[in-house]
Parts: C-alpha cells; sequence; structure tokens
C-alpha cells in the first residue's frame, strides 16, 4: 500500500519552489499560464464554445466575402461603387468582432460559473496570490475567441485581397483594424471580470454584461463611421479618430485592469452569496458614513462635534486628489492661455475707451433686482455643472471630474490671454476673477476632487474594504463634504460675485 | 502547528466567527463540532487565508494566515465544505493541475497522485472524466487533492459525509497514519462517532463562539460529571440503594439494576464490591455507563442555549 506521508521529493520542491512570496514578473506570469492552459484545453472541450467559435472562423468569413461581392455588384449597377467598397473595412471588423464576443461569455462562465459549480474554493486554497489568478483567468478568457478572431479576418482578408474584390487596403487600416479587435475583446474581458465578481450567477452576470454589450456596440457603429468616411491612410482626421478610440479603449482597460486586479481578491469572490438589493440598508449605511468621525464608524452626536471631526475625517481622504486638482487646473489654466495666444485662435476686443460706461452698468447693477436673482442662478449654475460632473465620473472612473470641471480653467486662462493681447489693463481681468475666487476657486478644487474620488474609488478600493462597502463609503464622503463644505462656500462665492466683485469691477474700470 | 487566538469574522453587522481561540500540536486531531453556520466553514476559510480575520490572529505551520497567505496555503491541505471540480477533466489530469500549482515537479506530481488514487480505491478512475465520478468518489479525489503536496496541516471539512462505511473506514484509517506521522488535522464534522473515534481535542462551536473545548475526558468531566456505573443484581434490587448512598450517589434505578456516579472508580469500586459479598447481594456485573460524545455535546449545547435565554431574558 502507498505511504500518505514519506514523499520527500515533494517536500523538496515545496521547500525550493512553492512559497516565496516575493515573485517576480516572471514567476507570476509563469503560475497565471497554469491557470490559462488548464482554462483555454477546459474551453476546448466544450462543443458550446468550440462550435461557433468554428462557425465563426471558417465559414462566417466567406458568408461575408459573398456578401460583400454580391452588395458591391448591386452598387455598381447605379454607380456608386465607393459605397460597398466603404463597406468592406467594416465587414472586416465585424468578422473579428463576432468571435470576440465570446470572450465575454467565456469570462462570465470562467469566473461566476466556476463560483456556481463550487469550484473556486479549492482553486482559493491553493498558494497562487489575487494577482496570479486574476491574470491566469483573463488571459484564458480572451486567448480561443483572439484566436478564432484573428483567424477569422484572416480568412476574410485572403479572400478579399485573392477574391473577386481584388480589394487592395491601407495597410494601415488594416492594422488599426486589428488593434481594435484586441483592445474591444480586451475592455469586453476586463468588464467582465468585474462584472462577475460581483454577481452570484451567471444569469445575473449575463444580464449585468449588457453594461458591456451596449457601449461596445455603440463604438463599433461609431467606428463603421469612421471608416465609411474615412476609410484610408490618405484621410489624416478619420485615421487619427480611429488611433483615438483605440488609445481610449486602451485606457479603459488598463482601468478596469486595475479595478479588476483590486476587486479580484478571495473575500470578495467567496464572501459574496447573495445579490438581493436593500434599499433601506444601502441608505441607512450612506448615513453612517456621512455621520461617521472615524474608520470604526462612531458617529458625530451633534452639528459641532460633525464639523469638529466627522468633516475632517472625510476631508483627509481627499488630500492626494486635491494636489491632482491643482495640478489639473493649472495646465488648464496654462493650455487656455497657450491656446489664447496662439493667432489662430486670438480675438480683436473693442478699444478700451468705453470703460466709463461698463463701469456704470457694473454700478447700476448693484442694489438692484438683479443683483438678488443672480446670486441664485449663480449657485445653481455652479452646482449643477458640479453635479453634472459627478454623475458623468460615476460611469468613467473619476475621469468626467477632470474634463468638465477643467473647462472653466480653460476659458480663464484663454480670457487672460485675450486681455493681455487686448492692452486691457490685467487688473480687469484679476478684480473679475479674484474677489469671489477666494472663496469659488478652493470649492471647485475641493469640488472635483471629492468627485474624482469617488467616481475612481470602484477602481481601487482601500484595502481591506468590499467594492459595494467602499462605494457607499465614498459616497458618504462626497455627500458629507458637499452639503458640509462645498455648498456654504458656493453660497458665500455666490454673495462675493453678485456683491464684492461688480464694485471691484466697477471701481477698477472707472480708475481707466 | 494549529494557533488561533481571537480570531474574529464580521460581515457588516454579523458576527460570524467571536474570538475563537485554538492551539492544536504536531500529531493531533481536533475535532471541531457545531450545528450549521455555527461558523465553522468561515474559521477553516480565515486559517487558509481566504478572508482575512477582522480581529485576531492565526498561525498555521508557523505562518502568519494574514502575512503569510501563500507560505499558509503552501504548507495545508484544506478538503472544502463544496469539493466542486472541474467535471471535464480525467482524475489523474486534474491532480496533475493542482500538483503543478504547489509546484511539485511532473514526474513526483504524477507519481504521488497515482499512489494516492489507489490508496483510496480510485485506481480504475484515474483516466476517467471526474463527472462520471459518483458523489463519494469525488469526495475521495478532493481529499486526495488536499493531500497531495503532502502538507504538515490539513483542514477537512466534513471528510466522510458522502461515503460508504468501508470509504469512510479509508479515510479514518488514512487520517490516522498521518497523525502518526505528525500531521496535523482540524476536522469539522457532524458525524460525532467519527469525531470521538478520531479527535485528541473536541471544540464545539456554537454561533461563532467556542462554548466548550478539551479531550473527550475533560469534556465528559465538565458537562457530564462523574462516571457512572451500572449494577446489575441476580434478584431485585429491594431498597439496596440506600445502603449503598453512603458511599456513592444513586443515579437511577430499575428491577434489578441501579446506576450511581462516582468521583473515582478505581478507589470507590472494590470497596463497594466487598460489601455487596458481605450483605449477601448476587451482583450479575458491574460496568460503567459509556458516556458519548453525543452526549457531551447536547449537554453542551443545551447550557449554552439556557445562558443565552438568561442572557435575553
Amino acid at each position: 500500500m502507498a505511504s500518505l506521508s514519506t514523499t520527500p521529493a515533494i517536500q523538496q520542491d515545496i521547500a525550493e519552489e512553492g512559497v516565496s512570496t516575493r515573485r517576480g514578473w516572471q514567476e507570476t506570469f509563469s503560475n497565471a499560464l497554469i491557470i490559462t492552459r488548464r482554462e483555454v484545453r477546459d474551453s476546448f472541450r466544450d462543443w458550446r464554445i468550440i462550435a461557433p467559435i468554428l462557425i465563426l472562423t471558417f465559414f462566417f468569413p466567406f458568408l461575408a466575402q459573398a456578401i460583400a461581392s454580391q452588395f458591391a455588384q448591386f452598387l455598381r449597377g447605379y454607380g456608386a461603387e465607393i459605397i460597398g467598397e466603404r463597406t468592406i473595412p467594416f465587414l472586416l471588423m465585424i468578422v473579428g468582432f463576432f468571435p470576440i464576443s465570446i470572450s465575454l461569455v467565456i469570462a462570465l462562465e470562467t469566473f461566476v460559473g466556476e463560483k456556481e459549480r463550487r469550484s473556486l474554493e479549492p482553486l482559493l486554497s491553493t498558494p497562487l496570490s489575487n494577482t496570479e489568478l486574476y491574470i491566469g483567468k483573463t488571459l484564458s478568457a480572451m486567448i480561443p475567441p483572439l484566436i478564432a478572431s484573428f483567424g477569422g479576418m484572416l480568412v476574410y482578408l485572403v479572400t478579399l485581397l485573392s477574391g473577386e474584390l481584388q480589394w487592395r487596403p491601407a495597410s494601415m487600416l488594416i492594422i488599426q483594424i486589428f488593434l481594435l479587435t484586441l483592445v474591444q475583446a480586451l475592455v469586453m474581458v476586463t468588464g467582465a471580470v468585474v462584472v462577475s465578481s460581483q454577481t452570484t450567477s451567471t444569469r445575473a452576470a449575463n444580464l449585468l454584461a449588457s453594461f458591456i454589450i451596449i457601449p461596445m456596440t455603440l463604438l463599433i457603429n461609431a467606428e463603421s463611421v469612421i471608416m465609411f468616411l474615412a476609410p484610408d491612410a490618405t484621410s489624416p482626421n478619420g485615421i487619427g479618430a480611429l488611433w483615438a478610440i483605440i488609445v481610449g479603449m486602451v485606457i479603459v482597460t488598463v482601468l478596469l485592469l486595475r479595478m479588476g486586479n483590486s476587486i479580484f481578491n478571495r473575500e470578495e469572490l467567496l464572501g459574496r452569496m447573495i445579490d438581493q438589493v436593500n434599499i433601506w440598508g444601502i441608505l441607512r449605511k450612506i448615513g453612517r458614513y456621512i455621520v461617521a468621525t472615524d474608520d470604526k464608524g462612531t458617529p458625530a452626536t451633534n452639528l459641532i462635534t460633525w464639523y469638529r471631526y466627522a468633516v475632517p475625517y472625510s476631508l483627509a481622504k481627499v488630500k492626494i486628489p486635491i494636489i491632482i486638482t491643482v495640478g489639473v487646473f493649472v495646465v488648464a489654466f496654462v493650455f487656455g492661455y497657450v491656446v489664447g495666444i496662439s493667432p489662430d485662435w486670438r480675438i480683436t476686443l473693442p478699444p478700451a475707451e468705453n470703460f466709463g460706461a461698463t463701469g456704470d452698468l457694473f454700478s447700476s447693477f448693484l442694489g438692484s433686482e438683479a443683483q438678488s436673482e443672480a446670486f441664485g442662478l449663480i449657485l445653481w449654475q455652479n452646482v449643477r455643472v458640479l453635479l453634472l460632473a459627478l454623475f458623468l465620473a460615476i460611469f468613467s472612473f473619476g475621469i468626467a471630474a477632470y474634463i468638465v470641471v477643467p473647462s472653466v480653467f480653460i476659458i480663464l486662462g484663454y480670457l487672460l490671454a485675450q486681455v493681455i493681447l487686448n492692452n486691457y489693463p490685467v487688473a480687469l481681468f484679476f478684480g473679475a476673477v479674484i474677489p469671489h475666487g477666494v472663496v469659488e476657486i478652493p470649492a471647485i478644487i475641493l469640488a472635483t476632487a471629492t468627485i474624482f474620488r469617488m467616481g475612481s474609488i470602484i477602481t481601487r478600493p482601500p484595502k481591506g474594504n468590499a467594492l459595494g462597502h467602499a462605494w457607499l463609503m465614498a459616497m458618504g464622503d462626497t455627500i458629507k463634504i458637499g452639503v458640509g463644505v462645498i455648498l456654504p462656500m458656493l453660497a458665500i462665492a455666490s454673495l462675493l460675485e453678485v456683491t464684492l466683485t461688480p464694485a471691484v469691477v466697477a471701481q477698477v474700470l472707472s480708475s481707466f | 502547528m494549529i494557533e488561533t487566538f481571537e480570531l474574529s469574522k464580521t460581515f457588516d453587522d454579523f458576527k460570524a466567527v467571536e474570538n475563537v481561540t485554538l492551539s492544536v500540536k504536531s500529531g493531533e486531531v481536533l475535532a471541531m463540532l457545531g450545528p450549521n453556520g455555527a461558523g465553522k466553514t468561515t474559521t477553516v476559510r480565515m486559517m487558509t487565508s481566504i478572508l482575512p480575520p477582522t480581529h485576531g490572529w492565526a498561525k498555521l505551520a508557523g505562518f502568519d494566515v494574514v502575512k503569510q497567505p501563500e507560505q499558509v496555503r503552501s504548507h495545508v491541505g484544506v478538503l472544502t465544505e463544496q469539493h466542486g471540480h472541474y467535471e471535464r477533466m480525467k482524475g489523474l489530469e486534474y491532480l496533475d493541475f493542482f500538483g503543478e500549482l504547489y509546484h511539485i515537479s511532473k514526474p513526483v506530481r504524477r507519481q504521488r497522485a497515482k499512489d494516492l488514487m489507489e490508496r483510496f480505491g480510485l485506481e480504475d478512475a484515474i483516466n476517467r472524466r471526474v463527472g462520471d465520478y459518483s458523489k463519494g468518489m469525488k469526495q475521495k479525489l478532493a481529499l486526495v487533492r488536499a493531500m497531495l503536496h503532502n502538507p504538515p496541516v490539513l483542514l477537512l471539512d466534513e471528510p466522510t459525509s458522502a461515503m460508504d462505511p468501508q470509504s469512510a473506514k479509508q479515510v479514518r484509517d488514512a487520517i490516522i497514519e498521518l497523525q502518526r506521522d505528525e500531521r496535523t488535522f482540524m476536522i469539522t464534522t457532524h458525524n460525532l462517532n467519527e469525531a470521538e473515534l478520531l479527535a485528541d481535542k473536541i471544540a464545539i462551536i456554537r454561533h461563532g463562539r467556542i462554548i466548550a473545548s478539551g479531550s473527550f475526558d475533560e469534556l465528559a468531566r465538565q458537562f457530564v460529571g462523574e462516571t457512572i456505573m451500572e449494577l446489575r443484581l441476580q434478584g431485585a434490587v429491594n431498597g439496596l440503594e440506600k445502603d449503598l448512598a453512603e458511599w456513592v450517589k444513586i443515579e437511577s434505578t430499575g428491577e434489578n439494576w441501579l446506576r450511581y456516579q462516582v468521583p473515582s472508580p478505581q478507589e470507590t469500586n472494590p470497596v463497594l464490591i466487598k460489601k455487596l459479598v458481605e450483605m449477601g447481594v448476587n451482583v450479575v456485573a458491574l460496568l460503567p455507563v459509556t458516556q458519548t460524545l453525543e452526549d457531551i455535546y447536547l449537554q453542551v449545547v443545551k447550557e449554552d442555549e439556557s445562558q443565552q435565554s438568561k442572557k435575553e431574558s
């Protein structure tokens, strides 16, 4: 009978290789590939995966080629060959896209399917790190569909090049289509990993996958329009637009990878057992975070302790986003100024001799009915811009925070350039900005930083926090800072903008 | 080999495991008993670095579950509660995959997998798809997977639950053999006979807390009381209990038998037998009444329940 314990060879193997914690990339990748090999082998044993891959690789390209020929022939009859020719790149992309859409199915199956079949826990009990598991499974979801996709595209290309159509595309376009296919697969798989780690059943994961499929379909529509309008390397704007899409998708992939790697951890995968929605529970949690004064969740007992402990506790969490925001705003301002001084963008303003009349206009504004109305309008304008930025940031990993708000600083930089170039007094610019800007600019910086944190928290939840927990906590902090600090500051800034700023501007104008 | 101190896990507001402190030495078997949902699986998951503890610490084979998760998993074999397999793989191929994850060289892991499969009666199933295995075979395969890298610590969740008596015996024999070889075990089970047979130490967990722990004898003394002896007579008892009450505490009587509690049977029983002979009582048999782990378990749970209801009221 075989012995259960006398296996020195095994102990030696483990002693030599199995227990290192500081793993280099080579070892991480090698460990990940063990998972990938098994998963790919398993995928190729599943007829539900292999049948569509084979059909889409070897049958669909011929079908697409036949349709393209018929279509081209039909259009030729009406003298509209160009329409047929320009549809070909789109068909090439579709031939590649259909197989990679399977990557989404495999990714969902690989993660949530394994969770459902309860085979994940034994795997999680092995010495593999979270990153190795994540990389291994991501690669395994991508490799079979990408093989099918590139295979199908090559078959289709060969039929186009050698067949009746004798298509001669620009090589750059072909490279772009292959790259687009690759990044689309990356986005779908990395997105599917995020979806599947947050669900407990394949059914729920498939439903949530529409959040990936719908934007991808819209993107492909956009790509097809670009290809139709600018189908070759001689159309720089079109080619540039496709490169921009590729770069944008690479950025999304990096963010999704970062997010996936953060949330693909053992607790998140095994701890989540039900997908039940509990609105009251969510609201209660957010409420708790709004009044929390520390990590333990100790609540503030009154408004004074809330301002004294709870608000500074949340403000401390946006220190780094504040530094980033200040940097972005400075860059935006400088960018606006640089654009403003370039001859193409320069505008000629009326000469400065009418300053006196303008100053009177500002003076008459003070104490008028319009002044009290302006207070509400200015405040509402600032609030709605920030709310829009918050809404978009939640769906863009925080990126929108640095698109919507900095545009104001680009405009300010641009205006300063015009003031200087038109020989207006610089004091006029600062007089119009500084009196209320002293309060408004810090408020906007703080708001943007908080919005960025809110949107980006899902890409890397704080250590020890589940994704949902971290998101709700960030939401609590955002509401706390928004109501407790930003809103009062914006109200003060609006008040200054309708009282002090017009007075200062009138004073500056009258002095010339 | 297994050491935990105030190990706790909280999910939101729910305390799944609370202040679990255990110590299991090399070569010992700890049986963790408790109803479903008591916190056994969460404890095992914390011990295998799958779930990080909210409070406290645990060390397995000398490695900290939070600071050295990969080392812990390298040195621990786990039979999980639900031993889901990759059903499209063949038995040997499946074990080969896990052996590779533990960085065991190919020839060694292949041989080891074959030996273990043979040991557990799976030699004919080496090249069969796991999906075609019976429930018991799948459980054995999961056990082989846990033992594949020859770990010094094994955490086995219900190791024989789906097995026929013969297979269950094979597993128990394997545990005993490995125990002799200084392997350390923690077994969670509902099979109290098995726990009694294998365990050096028993821990009873309820609502995430260890409500009793120690060796069988310690628990028996603590919760069931002194040894109970049964005296069988040739004739009727006829008020004999009153005469014996001077030496022992009578627990119950029947027509021709009586049971008594005694703190030290070695000292009391010879004196008692002498007295009975002097009294002319014909003794048929004097036997200890077997206290089972079930008695202890039920008593522990009963006491905990009454403590809980006192606290609540």
